[in-house]
């Protein structure tokens, strides 16, 4: 479900800017917070809780999933064999997705070539579609593995998750808004979609980095340019919670991305279009408001030109 | 045509002319693969001592038009990274010593040698310190040793952000402290673990003080390993118990040892790091190499003979100016006939640890990989 209002940041380790974003919107009392992302360690948010005054609600998905899972060891199981599948669907899309790019770079290789120039662009062109094709076809498959686990274990109807959700509703109804930090982006999506979260909120302003910025999209985005094995292929994990539409949020995008690269990034942008992709470094900001977008000065975007552009108003 | 040459071909040179081409450049000077090395003051003979294989390993310099500079120039391939020292010979009397010119020295437990870097070679970012790097502990441990009928000590790293709430995999490393010292092995798992390349794991790095005896497969050792250190591992830190999740690393001789263990109690790991191993081996006739290589001779025999299946994947890494790159080589179909994964990667580069540093990064990412595309922080 589309949400009206987010504020998507850069990374906040080294340097934090949430504080100042909640202040922005004129935000008091309460703050919830989703650290699932960071696994184990999701209690361990002491530094979040001193950057925003002690004002923080930790939400505790990480741990309340492990309650569930002990207590309802059927859903587990189940929950298990659902990420396996998930899993293998995602190394088989790997394998095809490889053989794709390889030939969109080729072809983008070959556009200066002479006596190519005006030969590549329809192939270039049709080669894009595939990849397209391919990623849309790679959500389907994996929605329809959600869709088949959620009408077979109704996992909202479960007294072990029913009764979390009833916490967490009353837990958030006293928050002004709720900030989801990184982390695990697969696990941090699980968990937030095991228990609805999104759903229980009522209207209050998402603030969202790193992973957490990822999972609000409508579709999911691995990427890393320097892998140590590999040639780093940008892959599509599945479709995140939708809370925001039209973006690929990119956070370490400075690090992770050749953004000098000008033949990447025009494939990476052209690939993934309209949806436009916000590269997040720290201090970056772009707010989504009622289904329109706006940048901070120096927040990025790739064009499919291969340059990076202001977001701008 | 090199600085050397230019220099060479004046019609005249006098000892300003020396002194601006010393000054003016740094040395060895690199030229693309031409490698210059310079040494400035009184002998008989100057020469220069490294460790290439299939090179003479001592090369002479020649006394440049009469001064007191001496020169020798090399073809060194890029990315070539060679230690050597010099050999200074006066009235008979032969001394070895660190390059003067060059500040560049690699250290090892012998002490240090000069090194040059050929055109190209650039120390990796990630074996440095990073301010941004979360840093793990190293935690010094004892095991009261049946096998060995005395007390060993294991220095134990913990990866930052450790919790006992998690299981971590288990890499055994040999020549653990010689790691430590002179390979970065610390910085490096900071760092990779930091840049989330490879997983968050335990590193036993165990030491010995009878290496060539205890590493060449003596059985006492693989008990060591395998029924003493793993379960004194297991009962302290949170590990994975499956072989999948635990490693044996070494290099030199510390690889054979690797290799002897996993062959003697297959499936207890699956993951071997074996650097410049020491896996020499006859097809007829007896080791040139002495007496401390028989044991290993016979290992080898016996593993070519009968390799079973001594782990699931293994990284082979080997210098190619090393005298052990015939046998590494040899070594890579022998275990891939086994079913095992394996990757080997050459380097130009000689049997030392900064080479065995540099290939860390490869070795380790190979066997225990991070979670980079996972994990957004």
């Amino acid at each position: 479900m589309v949400h009206s209002r987010v504020v998507l940041l850069g990374p906040q380790r080294l340097q934090p800017t949430l504080a100042t974003a909640v202040a922005s919107l004129g935000l008091r009392g309460k703050l919830g917070a989703v650290t699932a992302g960071w696994e184990e360690r999701e209690n361990e948010d002491q530094e979040l809780s001193a950057h925003l005054q002690g004002r923080t609600v930790n939400l505790a998905l990480y741990e309340r999933a492990d309650g569930v899972f002990r207590y309802d060891t059927e859903l587990h199981k189940a929950t298990r064999e659902r990420q396996d599948r998930i899993r293998r669907s995602q190394e088989l899309y790997r394998l095809r997705l490889a053989h794709l790019l390889e030939a969109a770079r080729e072809l983008k290789r070959r556009e200066t070539r002479p006596g190519f120039e005006e030969l590549v662009e329809p192939q270039l062109e049709g080669a894009v579609q595939a990849l397209r094709e391919l990623d849309r076809e790679h959500v389907q498959r994996i929605r329809a593995i959600h869709v088949e686990f959620e009408l077979k274990w109704r996992p909202f109807e479960r007294e072990s998750v029913a009764l979390q959700r009833r916490e967490l509703e009353a837990l958030l109804k006293e928050c002004s808004g709720l900030c989801i930090a990184g982390g695990h982006v697969g696990i941090l999506l699980n968990r937030l979609r095991m228990f609805g979260i999104l759903d229980l909120l009522r209207g209050q302003p998402i603030f969202a980095w790193s992973a957490g910025a990822m999972v609000l999209t409508e579709r999911i985005v691995l990427f890393h340019d320097f892998p140590p094995q590999g040639s780093g292929d940008p892959e599509v994990l599945e479709a995140g919670l939708g809370a925001i539409e039209g973006v690929v949020a990119l956070p370490h995008a400075d690090r992770r991305l050749a953004l000098a690269d000008a033949t990447r990034v025009a494939l990476f942008a052209r690939r993934f279009a309209p949806a436009r992709c916000f590269a997040l470094p720290a201090r970056a900001r772009v707010d989504w408001k009622d289904g329109h977008w706006t940048g901070e000065p120096g927040t990025r975007e790739l064009k499919v030109t291969g340059e990076l552009a202001e977001v701008g108003a | 045509m090199t600085k050397l040459t230019e220099l060479g071909s004046k019609p005249s040179i006098g000892p300003t002319d020396i002194d601006r081409f010393l000054r003016d450049n740094r040395f060895p000077l690199v030229e693309g693969r031409t490698v210059t090395f310079v040494y400035v003051g009184s002998a008989d003979e100057v020469k220069l001592r490294h460790w290439i294989s299939g090179l003479p390993t001592s090369q002479p310099f020649q006394r440049f038009q009469g001064s007191p500079m001496w020169t020798l120039t090399l073809d060194i391939p890029e990315g070539s990274r060679v230690e050597y020292k010099l050999e200074i010979v006066r009235g008979g009397h032969h001394q070895l010593i660190q390059d003067p010119l060059n500040e560049n020295l690699a250290r090892d437990p012998y002490g240090a040698n000069s090194v040059v870097f050929g055109e190209g070679y650039v120390q990796p970012d990630w074996a440095k310190p990073d301010g941004e790097a979360r840093l793990g502990e190293i935690q010094e441990q004892k095991i009261e040793s049946a096998a060995f009928g005395e007390t060993r000590d294991v220095l134990v790293y913990v990866p930052a952000r450790f919790r006992t709430t998690r299981r971590y995999p288990l890499l055994v490393v040999h020549d653990g402290p010689d790691y430590l010292k002179f390979a970065s092995l610390r910085t490096v798992l900071d760092n990779l673990i930091h840049r989330l390349e490879v997983q968050p794991m335990v590193v036993a790095l165990t030491g010995s003080p009878h290496r060539l005896v205890e590493y060449a497969n003596d059985e006492r050792h693989a008990r060591f390993i395998v029924d003493e250190l793993v379960p004194m591992m297991e009962a302290r830190y949170p590990l994975l118990p499956q072989a999948s999740a635990r490693g044996l690393m070494g290099a030199s001789f510390g690889g054979v040892a690797s290799l002897a263990t996993a062959w003697r109690r297959p499936g207890v790991f699956g993951n071997l790091l074996l650097q410049s191993g020491s896996f020499v081996f006859t097809d007829i006739g007896p080791n040139d190499r002495g007496p401390v290589f028989d044991p290993v001779v016979r290992f080898m025999g016996e593993f070519r003979a009968r390799p079973g299946r001594p782990a699931d994947q293994a990284y082979v890494s080997c210098g190619t100016y090393e005298g052990l790159i015939y046998y590494n080589r040899s070594i890579v179909p022998l275990l891939q006939s086994t079913g095992m994964q394996v990757k080997f990667t050459e380097a130009r580069d000689g049997h030392n640890w900064e080479n065995w540093r540099d290939r860390l990064r490869e070795g380790l990412t190979t066997l225990f990989p991070g979670q980079l595309m996972m994990v957004y922080e």
